[in-house]
C-alpha cells in the first residue's frame, strides 16, 4: 500500500531527514499562488499519482517565472500516468544538486530480512543499475534485534560519500530512514535520489514508501493517509465481506475457494479458452451467508455472461457452500447459467442439496471449465 | 520415512483455547496425529479433548517433551508465539494464522534461527505425512501413504493435485504447505534438499505461483542438486501486473515474478512444468 511523495516528505521531516518542503496543489492558480509564497525563483512542479516512471511521462517539470508555473500546472494536472489521473501537484523550491546517490531499505523474500540499497548512481532507475553493472550497488542485511548500530550507519554512508562530514550527515539520514521502516512498519522506504547541494547539504529530492497491509491494525496513523481508487474500494469492500476480488476482463464470473486454486482456476478459463471475468477467492470459512455475499458481487459485474463455482472442501463443506448456493438463488433472479463443482468434504451431501435445481453439475475442475466455457458461447 | 514429521513427533498447539485451535487439535488428534499438549495463557490446568493445556511453552516442553509446535494465535500475538516456542527448545515451528505482520515474521525467524528452530509458514496449511502425522488445518482423508514429495505456495490448489495423486494410486510421502507470505520459513530449497535426502521419496511435486522468486532459485538448486524427477505447476500465468492475488506475497511487479520466467527457469532445469494441475499424476 503506497502513499503519495508528499505525504512521504512529511513523514521524512518529522523523523528529521532533510526533505523536499512543498505545497500541495490541486489547481492551477493554486500552484501559481505557492510559487508566489515559495519566492524561491526556481521551482519543481511534480505529480502526485501512485505511479513509478512520472519523469519520463513529462510528470515533473521545472519553472522560473509565474507564467511557467502556470503552463506546466495546466500540462502536468491533465495527464493520466500509467492509467492514473493527476489531480494534484507539489510546487517546491528547485534544489541546486551538486551529485545524487540511491538509499532505501526493502523486505527482501531471498534473505528474509530488512536490507539496505545504496549506490552512488542516484536520480536513475535502481533495478537497471542492479542489472548492468551490480557492483555499483550495495546491500546490507540488517538484523532486526541489533538494528543499526553507529559502524554500520558509518560504513554504509562511506559506500556513498568519501568525506568525513558527508558520511557522518548520511549515517544520521539512514539510521532515521530505518527508524520509519521499523516504526511504520513499511515494505519500502526509498530515497531517489538523495542529493547533495552545491551548498553542501544533504536533502532527499524524492519520497517512496509502500506499507505492510497486514500491519495497518496497528498503524493508524498510515491507515489514515491511504485512499485507495474505485477499483481498490471494491477489493477493500470484497476483504470486509471476507473474500479477495479482483476485477478481469472477460465473461466467466468465477468463485473458488482458496487463492491459489482461484488462480488456476482463472488459469485454465484461459487455457482452455475462455476468458476469466475476475479472481474471487471466498476463503476458507463455509458460512452460506458468505457464498450468499460473494454471489451478489459476482452477478454486480455486467459483462459476466456465466458464473463458475469451483470448491474443493477441506474445512469448507460442500454441504455448506451448496446450501449457501441455493440461498443466493433464491434470493437473486437471474438467467445467468451456473456451473457448480463441488469435490471433498461433504460432496453427497452437497450434491444431494443441489439435486434437481437448475445448476450445471461438473465432476472435475476440467469438465467444470469446458461445459462454462461452451455456456458462455451460447 | 518421510521428512520433518513422523508418528513419534510430539504436537504442541499454541492458542488450543481459541475456535481454531480447539476444532483443529480435536482433527489432529483424530487423524493420529501425538497431540501431547496445548497452551493458552491463564487456562493451564484445563484440557480440550483430552489434550492438556499449559500456561506457557515452557511448561508444555517439560512435562510432555514436545518437539513440534503449531500456531493459532491471533497475528498480533505470533511473534511473541514463535519465540517463546523456540526459546522452550521446540524445533519445528508451524505457523497457521493469516495476517502477521512482516517484520514480525523477519524478527521472529531471526531468533529461531538463532536458537536453531525452523519455521514454517505463516498463513501456511501445515504439512503431512499420511497414515502418520498431520500438523495443520489439510483435510486428513485426501492423503494416501506412498513416495512421492509434495511441496506447495497454496492450500486448496495442493490440495486439489494431492486428490488427484491419491486418485489415481500416487501416495505421498510428505506434503507441505510453505504459506503464502512474501516472507516465510522453510521454502523449496530447503525442502527439496530434505526430500532428495529422503531415502522413501522417489519424485517431487512442486507447486508454485507468481511473485517473488523462490521457484528460480528452486530451479537452479534442482539442475546442480536434485536427482530426483520433479513436476512442477505453476499458478497464476493469467494474472495481471501490480494487483495481489489473495496471497500476500502473490504478486507480479515491474516485470519480476512472472509465471512465465519460473516456468522457463523450472523448465532449463530439466523439471517437467504441467499446464493444467489434471497432468501431474500423469507426468510423474
Amino acid at each position: 500500500m503506497k502513499i503519495q511523495e508528499y505525504q512521504a516528505h512529511e513523514i521524512f521531516r518529522k523523523y528529521g531527514i532533510p526533505s523536499v518542503n512543498g505545497i500541495l496543489c490541486k489547481s492551477v492558480p493554486e500552484a501559481v499562488e505557492a510559487y508566489r509564497k515559495l519566492g524561491a525563483g526556481k521551482v519543481v512542479i511534480k505529480a502526485q499519482v501512485l505511479s513509478g516512471g512520472r519523469g519520463k511521462a513529462g510528470g515533473i517539470a521545472l519553472a522560473a517565472d509565474e507564467e511557467q508555473v502556470e503552463s506546466a500546472a495546466k500540462k502536468i494536472l491533465g495527464l493520466r500516468i500509467n492509467g492514473l489521473e493527476v489531480n494534484m501537484v507539489l510546487v517546491a523550491p528547485a534544489a541546486e544538486i551538486k551529485s545524487e546517490y540511491y538509499l532505501s531499505f526493502v523486505i527482501d523474500r531471498g534473505s528474509k530480512s530488512t536490507v539496505m540499497i545504496l549506490s552512488r548512481e542516484g536520480g536513475v532507475d535502481i533495478e537497471h543499475v542492479a542489472k548492468t553493472t551490480p557492483e555499483k550497488i550495495e546491500k546490507i542485511s540488517i538484523f532486526p534485534f541489533v538494528g543499526i548500530p553507529d559502524f554500520l550507519a558509518k560504513k554504509a554512508a562511506s559506500f556513498l560519500f568519501d568525506d568525513y562530514e558527508h558520511i557522518v550527515k548520511g549515517a544520521g539520514v539512514i539510521k532515521n530512514l530505518y527508524k520509519i521502516m521499523v516504526n511504520l512498519d513499511a515494505s519500502l522506504v526509498e530515497i531517489n535520489p538523495l542529493v547533495i547541494t552545491k551548498k553542501g547539504e544533504l536533502l532527499a529530492l524524492d519520497a517512496k514508501m509502500n506499507f505492510d497491509e497486514n500491519a495497518l491494525y496497528r498503524q493508524s496513523e498510515v491507515a489514515a493517509m491511504l485512499a485507495p481508487d474505485d477499483e481498490e474500494a471494491k477489493e477493500i469492500e470484497a476483504k470486509s465481506h471476507g473474500f479477495s476480488y479482483i476485477k478481469l476482463k472477460g465473461d466467466i464470473g468465477c468463485m473458488v475457494n482458496g487463492a491459489g486454486l482461484a488462480m488456476t482456476t482463472m488459469d485454465m478459463v484461459n487455457l482452455y479458452g475462455g476468458k476469466a471475468a475476475n479472481f474471487l477467492d471466498i476463503g476458507g470459512s463455509s458460512n452460506p451467508q458468505k457464498v450468499v455475499n460473494a454471489m451478489k458481487f459476482l452477478l454486480g459485474d455486467k459483462s459476466v455472461k456465466v458464473v463458475l463455482i469451483n470448491i474443493f472442501g477441506g474445512i469448507t463443506r460442500c454441504d455448506d457452500v451448496a446450501r449457501g448456493l441455493k440461498m443466493a438463488f433464491d434470493q437473486i433472479e437471474t438467467n445467468i447459467p451456473v456451473v457448480v463443482r463441488l469435490t471433498g468434504t461433504n460432496e453427497k451431501e452437497g450434491h444431494q442439496i443441489l439435486s434437481g435445481s437448475k445448476f450445471h453439475i461438473a465432476s472435475t475442475m476440467r469438465d467444470a471449465i469446458n461445459k462454462a466455457i461452451e455456456l458462455g458461447r451460447s | 520415512m518421510s521428512i520433518l514429521i513422523n508418528k513419534n513427533t510430539r504436537v504442541l498447539v499454541q492458542g488450543i483455547t481459541g475456535r481454531d485451535g480447539s476444532f483443529h487439535a480435536t482433527r489432529m488428534k483424530n487423524y493420529g496425529t501425538n497431540v501431547v499438549a496445548g497452551t493458552s495463557p491463564g487456562k493451564g490446568g484445563t484440557s480440550v479433548e483430552g489434550i492438556p493445556v499449559y500456561n506457557t511453552v515452557y511448561q508444555a516442553v517439560k512435562q510432555e517433551k514436545a518437539d513440534t509446535s503449531i500456531i493459532f494465535v491471533p497475528p498480533a500475538f505470533v511473534k511473541d508465539a514463535v519465540m517463546e516456542s523456540a526459546d522452550a527448545g521446540i524445533k519445528l515451528i508451524i505457523i497457521v494464522t493469516e495476517g502477521v505482520p512482516t517484520l514480525d515474521i523477519v524478527a521472529a525467524r531471526h531468533y529461531a534461527t538463532a536458537l536453531g528452530s525452523s519455521i514454517l509458514g505463516p498463513n501456511c496449511p501445515g504439512l503431512v505425512t499420511p497414515g502418520e502425522s498431520l500438523i495443520g488445518i489439510m483435510p486428513g482423508h485426501i492423503f494416501m501413504p506412498g513416495r512421492t514429495g509434495v511441496i506447495s505456495r497454496s492450500g486448496t490448489l495442493t490440495y486439489e493435485v494431492v486428490y488427484s495423486l491419491t486418485m489415481n494410486g500416487i501416495g505421498q510421502s510428505t506434503a507441505i504447505g510453505v504459506g503464502g507470505d512474501p516472507v516465510a520459513g522453510l521454502y523449496f530449497r530447503d525442502l527439496l534438499k530434505m526430500f532428495q535426502d529422503d531415502p522413501e521419496t522417489d519424485s517431487i511435486v512442486m507447486i508454485g505461483e507468481i511473485g517473488g522468486d523462490s521457484e528460480e532459485k528452486a530451479a537452479e538448486y534442482i539442475a546442480g542438486n536434485i536427482t530426483k524427477p520433479v513436476v512442477a505447476f505453476i499458478a497464476g500465468a493469467t494474472a495481471p501486473e501490480g494487483k495481489r492475488m489473495g496471497h500476500a506475497g502473490a504478486i507480479i511487479s515491474s516485470g519480476s515474478g512472472t509465471a512465465s520466467g519460473k516456468i522457463s527457469a523450472l523448465k532449463n532445469a530439466g523439471v517437467k512444468v504441467v499446464k493444467d494441475p489434471a497432468e501431474i499424476p500423469y507426468t510423474i
